[in-house]
């Protein structure tokens, strides 16, 4: 078997449960892409090996009780120097006229000594795509790696598709890696005493930070939910735009905030746009039976309308978007008048992963056991109790589908009796039996009831 | 063994790719390599689409081993002329609106031969054609 046995606990997962939050109800289970979440005990539980971080079920709960784990501002105490790593959709949070200046230095204002935009490391990485497609000894179409909860996708449900995957570092994992190295110079700390902050729209990335992908070790201290600091980065943003230093990303790097902008920005012809968790397993299933071999580039997010769209955001998507296209249009101009140029080359940053990458493993999650003999045995048990079960994939049973309690009976987690419908049956045949029961006589009774019956018949 | 038969039915497109991802699913279920699972799928893909885009309707048929997987179409419908120019990459016999909607790029034989380790095709004119594709999940013998 290749990769990481899928039944090993103990993975990082910035998705949890608050227990006295949930009823038990089925809305989660029933849209989990990975179908990693059964009811039992009446509350939920989330299967670590299969979660994928999407934060889909944070989304669906209505008692708030799938919740991210994500850092705070507290923790920015342990450490000498902090920088913020603020995601291109922090702006889209707010109204096009607030200009990016203005967030970042409402960002110092809550204690960060310097703001380095995440859009700079996604300037490079739109060059860095580019040079990577030129290549001909690559798998077409490429997927973008950008997304955390895609490539956790691919690792679980698609491993065959792991060659496909860009194998460059995300945006922040670039950004974060420039700053690391040039504070540590500039400024003679250590580098560990630099505690860089990623400002995330979501929980994937809080749990790549704690599980990197494809590289050994994150240079990423911590990630702080956009939400979470939301209400006092409104307190803070000054009336006017202040001067803020340093060099500001053009519209090529903020772009990538919204669906779309990463193809965009990259000046990819044949590229296809997905968005949504279950979107983007539809078009991964089309590249797993060979089509789309005429693409070369697949944009891939788990939330509908990009990052704009995370779990961890605060403005409705549809808003964000808005906002966000203007503020790109606003930007074009302005840079143009004011001469700022996207950037042209990445000769500064050493390594984005590319050679040196580690290359990602799968953790398939399908197969039902090690054993090949027991798996197809319990396939054939899948089979048959599915044939059983009344295919109305209700839920109440505590799985998200009839096929997917086969699995857990087959697995040996569930019974038939879970199934309310099964249980019903086997109720009623049971009263039948009492009744048959009962109306069987002891013969010492006397009464002639096959005589009786006969006449009856008549 | 693990026989799966699903039934296929001429030019119903929008149920293309629901036989193929039926064998991947429970190859994927029992273990079997990504890639294997990968080259069986596609083949199962294209076999698929031929009975889609050319016949009447077919069954396709895959018995599904510990150590190999035996995929089987039999369709009803014209049949292959010429067998070994239809092997030839590019060659289609599908009408243009089909090749329009990207379908029928003549890739489909040479595709599910490349897949499989194992391929055998007996065709009859107006009667219809039988492929029998073998896929070994370990490395090819
Ligand atoms: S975060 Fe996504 S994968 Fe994980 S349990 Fe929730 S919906 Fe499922
Ligand atoms: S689309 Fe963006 S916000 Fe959503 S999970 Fe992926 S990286 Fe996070």
């Amino acid at each position: 078997m290749t990769g990481v046995s899928p039944y090993m606990p103990g993975y990082f997962h910035s998705v949890r449960l608050t227990a006295h939050h949930c009823k038990g109800c089925v809305n989660c289970i029933k849209r989990c892409p990975t179908e990693a979440i059964r009811i039992r005990g009446g509350k939920a539980q989330i299967t670590e090996a299969r979660c994928i971080d999407c934060g889909e079920c944070i989304r669906r709960c209505p008692n708030h009780a799938k919740t991210a784990y994500t850092d705070c501002l507290d923790d920015l105490a342990r450490y000498k120097y902090n920088v913020a790593l603020p995601a291109p959709s922090l702006y889209a949070q707010f109204p096009p006229h607030t200009p990016v200046n203005c967030i970042t230095s409402a960002l110092n204002k809550l204690g960060f000594d310097e703001v380095f935009e995440v859009a700079q490391g996604a300037e490079i990485v739109t060059l860095a795509i580019r040079d990577y497609l030129k290549r001909s000894d690559i798998k077409r179409p490429v997927i973008s790696s950008a997304c955390p909860a895609v490539v956790r996708l691919v690792q679980v449900k698609f491993p065959e598709l792991i060659e496909h995957l860009l194998p460059i570092d995300a945006p922040v994992e670039v950004a974060a890696r420039i700053v690391r190295t040039e504070r540590s110079r500039e400024l003679g700390i250590d580098p560990d005493e630099i505690g860089l902050w990623f400002i995330t729209p979501c929980p994937a990335k809080m749990t790549a930070v704690r599980q990197p992908l494809g590289s050994e070790k994150s240079n990423i201290t911590g990630a702080i939910a956009i939400s979470k600091i939301y209400g006092e980065l409104l307190k803070a943003l000054p009336s006017s735009a202040e001067q803020c230093s340093g060099r500001r990303a053009s519209w090529v790097g903020v772009g990538w905030a919204v669906a779309g902008g990463e193809t965009t920005a990259a000046q990819i012809d044949h590229s296809l746009i997905v968005h949504e968790i279950h979107s983007v397993a539809e078009v991964l299933e089309q590249v797993a039976l060979g089509k789309l071999k005429h693409i070369d580039y697949i944009e891939a997010l788990a939330c509908a309308s990009g990052c704009i769209g995370g779990p961890l955001t605060v403005e409705s998507r549809f808003v964000a978007e808005q906002w966000m296209k203007k503020r790109l249009k606003d930007m074009r101009s302005e840079d143009t008048a004011k001469g700022i140029v996207a950037r042209q080359g990445y000769d500064e940053v050493a390594e984005l992963g590319v050679n040196e990458r580690r290359a990602i493993e799968p953790r398939p999650i399908m197969r039902l056991d090690d054993d090949i003999f027991k798996a197809m045995y319990k396939v054939e048990v899948m089979d048959k109790t599915l044939g059983k079960l009344p295919g109305l994939d209700c839920g109440s049973c505590g799985s998200p589908s009839c096929k997917a309690l086969a699995e857990d009976i087959a697995q040996g987690t569930a019974s038939e009796t879970d199934c309310i419908f099964r249980l019903r049956e086997k109720v009623r045949d049971l009263a039948q039996e009492m009744v048959d029961i009962a109306q069987k006589l002891p013969p010492s009774l006397g009464k002639d009831n096959s005589k009786t019956g006969r006449e009856d018949d008549k | 063994m693990i026989t799966l038969e699903m039934q296929l039915d001429g030019a119903s497109f929008e149920t293309a790719g629901e036989a193929s991802s039926r064998v991947k699913k429970v190859l994927q279920q029992i273990g079997v390599p990504g890639d294997v699972t990968r080259r069986v799928a596609i083949a199962a893909y294209e076999a698929e689409m031929n009975v889609i885009i050319h016949a009447r309707r077919g069954i396709m048929t895959a018995l599904i081993y510990p150590d190999r997987t035996e995929l089987t179409v039999a369709d009803e419908g014209p049949g292959i002329a010429d067998i070994s120019l239809a092997m030839q990459e590019g060659y289609s016999t599908a009408p243009d609106s089909v090749r329009e909607m990207g379908f029928g790029a003549g890739m489909g034989l040479p595709n599910m031969a490349r897949c499989s380790d194992e391929f055998d095709i007996e065709t009859v004119i107006g009667e219809g054609t039988k492929i029998r594709m073998t896929i070994y999940h370990e490395k090819r013998p």
